[in-house]
């Protein structure tokens, strides 16, 4: 893609993904890696990540959401500021995720791949993140929380809570809206569509 | 690949190494069911119908990816086989709602026959089913989730057979559904092919869902009235109370010059004849000057009085007849032969959509030089000049792309512009506005206009090569495409050719001497040869098209007759040019030609007669009567019955009866003097009986086999419902001159329009609104 061309993407990550798709023999073998990074930039999959997505490797959009609908971790809707996931595979099951799952779901009153009226949180039950070893585990964007229960939850949400400057009662401040990536129209689009739930639930 | 020999139930088979096993197995007659599995496309294995039990390996083979080699042993039925089929019907039916009483596909669904089969009516699995209501993706495709088996023929057959790449698969596991590319919407070329090839219901068409069971319906095969391609088409028709309606076109048995294929015309265009448009009274014009319904008889006495009349008064020369490029080669034979013989005028002309006299004239001489459709699909290299197969020619664009998809045959495409099927093509050349005459040259390395020498390089090294050319190419510069083709190979299948025009028988229309310079097979009429027998046939060429027109605005042109076509609009002839002339016209519809008629007879469409269509390539074929419309008749037996009104001897015309022609007992004078019947001595010499009705079309394809030069058909299997050719390098090559100035239109009909036709048909009128929306949504994202 030419650099007059407008891009979603910050230079960063337009660089990232022009090299990304000389790197393989075929070119849509970058798709996944790019749906991955551009979810991680944008919040999730918008159609317009989607066709510029399908425009860089030079494929259909049809194309990019064949695939991108058959992973459960990519999504179409805008997750919260911060997304919970909690693994509840058999480790994780075996001590106690569940309960753990619960807590959160009564915490923050919402249920699987629900987002919270706030747009601050939402909730996802997945399979196992790889921290077995330290079953229940949990993973917030990219940040672990392990060896959970139920007890543990309270105190998490407001760790996040207070990054995202708003107080503990709930109330909300403007601190943590200033913090949402790129322009304001896309953090009204999230709350917007914040209630849908993920195309295949 | 050298044969094997392998063993299936106990019956020893031989195959080429590397036969799929179930390809071996259904050719031997052993029927291995598949639902996933289809011919032609890429290898899914996604349905586990096709498990049988190889010996020594521990599991259940799918039949469908198997490849046979030497010695292998193979059971394909069996108690474990049974089982293992019945789950996996279990398995397709969780999510199916079983709704087979008001399913499309009832009675002709692989599911139910399987289901029916292996007794694996109630699926065991306990999970709610995932239902989801039916979708409308276009005016053509329905989609209904529940029914879906996941199979993926709908999607490979668009994406690798069509390359639309239109469908694609969604989620996964259980909440996996086929999507369209368009969110809920289809924008692509409205085939219907996905519907062809669903094995179960899922995927309906809007034109047939609902409508009735697939046994009460006839099936009746015939041949696509649209595009010169010539589809086969199977028409499903049911009685209703003024004849019987058609409510399904699709090729059923696959069989014929286009297997598995048909494009949205021949698919769903069928429509036209049930117009509420359609004329079903003939209609003449009264004395406030309008056109008023009358009776077959009256019209037809007006009619022939007035012909009669202007004949007697002006002469011959004064009237002029337009014949059509969708009417049979019987009807029009039959016209050429009526307008000479009997209206005395060689002022006989069409409306022209190539220049097939110009190849005629190339390839006289020269046999085994033109391509067929079938030759197209199997040529190892294809040099495409031209056109654009894709929107114009579908089948043919179907048959090159499967030729380069299965057979990987190199496609060359030179065209002033990008076409799509250059995706397919190994090299393309991009020539200059006008380099289409520079072909010849470039090609024969006389020319240094066009650069790219790769290109020509790459298209000279190949042995044996078909030449594709399109409507660009007229008069001369045919000729001197072929000369340079017919130059180059010292063996009959070095280069051959085919040429694309319109409609389904425009070639036809050229073949059977529509033309005022020529007869039928070319033959000039300055040098009448065979039709020596015609009596009285006038020996100067007559108008064309354009100068009947200008003739009659000048008051010259007494009389005209038109069938099948519509010049006053595909041409732009002032219709205040008609004026002073007596005007009869065979129409379906009431067109701007028919409009200024002072006659008008309600034709049958090429779905309600008999008789043989020629496809551009040369390929005849015959179209059998499927539907019926109270009111109309073909143009055939219009013409005999007007024939018989203006007192002609019908026997003159059509050689019917026991009788034959005409006994000569040696008292007349002139050509003929003396001789014996000569139709009856064809017919007793080929083992014909002769045809006993004047309005049997079979009786002029006697006259057309014995008196048209290249029309020595393969009867076999003409009537058995296959394509047979016609060799138009069996034209004399004496005495064929360039041809007067000739006027070529090219109709450039796309996807879902063609001619009067596609003008009348709802169904392509809708599809073509939803691709123009689809296109103006595209453009506008
Ligand atoms: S109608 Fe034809 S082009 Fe459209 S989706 Fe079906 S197969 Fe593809
Ligand atoms: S829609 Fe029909 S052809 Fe397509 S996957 Fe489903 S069952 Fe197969
Ligand atoms: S319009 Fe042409 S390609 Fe389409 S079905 Fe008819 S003959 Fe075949
Ligand atoms: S099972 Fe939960 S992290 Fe592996
Ligand atoms: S036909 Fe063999 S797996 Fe479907």
């Amino acid at each position: 893609m030419s650099d007059e061309t407008m891009t979603l993407f910050s230079p960063r990550l337009a660089a990232r993904f022009d090299a990304l798709i000389l790197k393989y023999p075929l070119r849509r073998s970058a798709l996944v890696p790019m749906l991955l990074y551009a979810q991680d930039e944008v919040g999730y999959l918008s159609d317009a990540v989607i066709s510029e997505v399908a425009e860089r490797i030079g494929i259909t959009e049809l194309e990019v959401r064949n695939v991108a609908t058959y992973y459960s971790m990519l999504r179409f809707k805008p997750a919260g500021k911060y997304n919970v996931q909690v693994c509840t595979n058999i480790s994780c099951m075996l001590r106690g995720a569940y309960e753990v799952y619960e807590r959160f779901q009564e915490e923050l009153g919402i249920a699987h791949k629900g987002i919270t009226a706030d747009g601050l949180f939402s909730l996802e039950e997945v399979e196992c993140i790889g921290a077995c070893c330290w079953a229940p585990a949990i993973q917030v964007n990219y940040e672990f929380h392990d060896e959970l229960t139920p007890e543990h939850v309270p105190g998490i949400l407001a760790g996040y809570r207070s990054k995202a400057g708003v107080p503990s009662d709930g109330s909300l401040s403007l601190g943590w809206k200033a913090g949402v990536p790129s322009d304001g129209s896309l953090s009204l689009g999230w709350k917007a569509q914040a209630e849908g739930n993920a195309p295949h639930a | 690949m050298a044969d094997v020999t392998f063993i299936v139930d106990g019956k020893k088979l031989t195959a080429p190494a590397g036969t799929l096993l179930i390809d071996a197995c259904r050719k031997a007659g052993i029927e291995i069911p598949a639902f996933c599995y289809y011919p032609g496309l890429s290898l899914q294995a996604a349905c586990r119908m096709c498990v049988v039990r190889q010996e020594k390996v521990p599991k259940l083979q799918t039949a469908c990816t198997t490849t046979v080699a030497e010695g292998q042993v193979f059971i394909t039925e069996s108690p474990e086989i049974a089982q293992a089929r019945k789950s996996t019907i279990e398995l397709l039916l969780g999510n199916h709602p079983l709704d087979c009483p008001v399913c499309d596909a009832g009675g002709e669904c692989e599911l139910q026959d399987m289901t029916f089969k292996y007794g694996a009516g109630e699926s065991l699995y306990a999970e709610a089913k995932e239902h989801r209501e039916e979708q409308q993706w276009s005016p053509a495709v329905y989609f209904d989730r529940p029914r879906c088996i996941l199979c993926y023929r709908c999607i490979r057959m668009c994406g690798e057979g069509m390359d639309v790449w239109a469908l694609g698969v969604q989620n996964r596991g259980v909440s996996s559904v086929i999507a369209p590319n368009g969110g809920d919407q289809l924008d692509c070329e409205q085939c219907g092919m996905c519907i062809d090839v669903c094995p179960v219901g899922a995927l309906t068409s809007g034109s047939y869902r609902y409508k009735t069971r697939p046994w009460e319906m006839n099936h009746v095969s015939t041949v696509c009235t649209f595009c010169a391609d010539g589809c086969k088409v199977t028409l499903g028709v049911r009685q209703v109370n003024d004849g019987s309606e058609i409510v399904r076109a699709d090729n059923r048995d696959k069989s014929g010059i286009n297997g598995d294929f048909l494009c949205a015309k021949g698919r769903f265009g069928f429509d036209f004849v049930e117009s509420p448009e359609r004329l079903t009274k003939p209609l003449v014009r009264n004395s406030q000057g309008k056109l008023e319904p009358a009776t077959w008889e009256h019209a037809l006495r007006f009619a022939a009085s007035k012909l009669k009349e202007i004949r007697d008064s002006k002469g011959g020369a004064s009237i002029g007849v337009i014949g059509s490029n969708r009417t049979t080669n019987e009807e029009n034979y039959l016209l050429q032969k009526f307008a000479r013989t009997v209206l005395q005028t060689n002022s006989i002309d069409h409306v022209r959509s190539t220049d097939y006299a110009a190849l005629a004239r190339a390839l006289a001489g020269h046999n085994c030089k033109t391509a067929s459709l079938r030759d197209i699909a199997t040529a190892p290299a294809i040099l495409l000049i031209g056109g654009n197969p894709t929107e114009e020619h579908p089948l043919l664009a179907w048959n090159l792309r499967t030729n380069v998809r299965l057979n990987r045959a190199r496609l060359y495409i030179a065209n002033t512009k990008p076409i799509k099927l250059e995706r397919q093509a190994k090299a393309a050349l991009r020539l200059p506005a006008d380099g289409y005459q520079a072909i010849p040259a470039y090609l024969g390395g006389s020319d240094d206009t066009i650069k790219d020498t790769a290109f020509r390089e790459a298209v000279l090294a190949e042995e044996s090569l078909v030449v594709v050319f399109g409507q660009e190419y007229r008069g001369q510069a045919v000729e001197s495409l072929v000369a340079w083709g017919l130059k180059r190979g010292p063996n009959s299948g070095s280069v051959r050719f085919a040429f694309l025009g319109d409609h389904a028988n425009s070639r036809g229309a050229a073949d059977m001497g529509l033309l005022p310079d020529l007869l039928p097979g070319y033959v000039p009429v300055t040098a009448p040869g065979a039709f020596q027998e015609y009596p009285g046939l006038p020996a100067t060429p007559g108008k064309t098209l354009p100068e009947m027109f200008e003739a009659a605005g000048k008051g010259e042109l007494g009389a005209l007759l038109v069938v099948g076509a519509n010049p006053v609009a595909s041409l732009g002839v002032d219709p205040a040019a008609l004026k002073n002339t007596f005007v009869i016209v065979q129409d379906l519809f009431l067109t701007e030609t028919a409009a200024l008629a002072d006659v008008v007879f309600p034709a049958a469409s090429l779905y309600e007669k008999s008789g043989t269509v020629t496809n551009t390539y040369g390929d005849v074929q015959l179209a059998k009567k499927a539907a019926d419309r109270a009111g109309v008749k073909p143009d055939f037996e219009i013409l005999v019955r007007l024939a018989g009104a203006m007192g002609v001897d019908v026997k003159t015309l059509v050689p019917f009866g026991k009788d034959g022609v005409t006994a000569d007992l040696g008292q007349s004078r002139g050509a003929q003097a003396g001789e014996a019947d000569r139709h009856a001595v064809w017919l007793a010499a080929n083992n014909l009986e002769p045809r006993l009705s004047p309005f049997d079309p079979l009786a002029v394809l006697d006259e057309i086999e014995r008196l048209v030069p290249g029309y020595t058909l393969d009867r076999i299997n003409l009537f058995g419902g296959n394509d047979v050719r016609t060799e138009p390098g069996f034209v004399p090559i004496t005495a064929l001159k360039e041809a007067a100035s000739a006027l070529v239109a090219p109709a450039h009909d796309g996807l879902f329009t063609s001619g009067t036709l596609g003008r009348y048909s709802p169904a392509l009128k809708e599809l073509e609104q939803h691709q123009a929306r689809e296109l103006a949504e595209s453009a506008a994202d």
